[in-house]
């Protein structure tokens, strides 16, 4: 399960709104549990794929080194990240399955005609043959 | 002294949950090969089936990218850190 505060929610959302019809990107940061993992902070990112924006997503090393150091200063860690798939279904393509990352969650979310639509969160299986998907659990106020 | 190669998270479950592990190397690709020769489970997630490393695989030598310097054949002294980082890339259909 992945806990998400509704105001990520939000933000994870007008990001998506913003950039559209381009996909956005960014990172999550939190704390794994294991089975459950819980957001507790964001770091939007710039989409790199300036080729091919509106269908595809890259977030370079040096951002994923950005991310961890901002992980680290706050006391958290680098659990996953998010995405956004403009008008297409918010489940990982088979471009997202052949250059994810096991044990990272991925937030994968709709944006139809500029607007968000449905957000799911997965997992790359062990095998790299298929995802398995997390639930989230949406929050209010301060997770425990 | 052996060369340090530094797991990152997502890979550190297949290593016995190590952040790094001490290898005797000559080369990068001596190194990711011993890495893999040592924990096979690693192998998938940074090779792709041609036996290249996965593009989305960055590997440094003391914060060098080695596609700068000799690519896999980029030498190392022992004392030196290999940091395996993740670039993650993806999209819709």
């Amino acid at each position: 399960m992945l806990i998400l505060k509704q105001q990520f929610f939000e933000q994870i959302q007008a990001h998506g709104a913003r950039d559209y019809p381009n996909e956005c990107c960014g990172a999550l940061l939190g704390h794994d549990a294991g089975a459950d993992r819980t957001v507790l902070g964001l770091v939007p990112l710039v989409n790199q794929r300036d080729d091919s924006p509106r269908n595809r997503f890259e977030i370079t090393s040096d951002d994923v080194r950005l991310a961890e150091k901002e992980a680290a200063a706050n006391g958290r860690e680098l659990i996953g990240w998010y995405h956004s798939h403009p008008d297409s279904p918010a489940r990982p393509s088979e471009f997202d399955r052949e250059h994810a990352w096991p044990w990272y969650s991925y937030i994968i979310f709709r944006v139809e005609n500029g607007e968000p639509q449905e957000m799911r969160s997965w997992r790359l299986d062990d095998n790299r043959a298929s995802y398995a998907e997390e639930g989230i659990e949406y929050i209010t106020g301060t997770p425990a | 002294m052996p060369v340090k190669v530094m797991i990152p998270t997502p890979l550190r479950q297949f290593a016995a949950k190590q952040e790094s592990v001490n290898l005797e190397a000559g080369t990068v690709g001596e190194a990711l090969s011993a890495l893999t020769l040592q924990f096979g489970d690693l192998k998938k997630h940074l090779y792709s089936d041609d036996g290249r490393l996965r593009s989305f695989v960055n590997v440094y030598v003391n914060d060098e990218d080695i596609r700068y310097l000799q690519k896999e054949k980029t030498a190392v002294q022992p004392g030196d850190t290999i940091s395996i980082v993740p670039s993650i890339a993806g999209g819709a259909e």
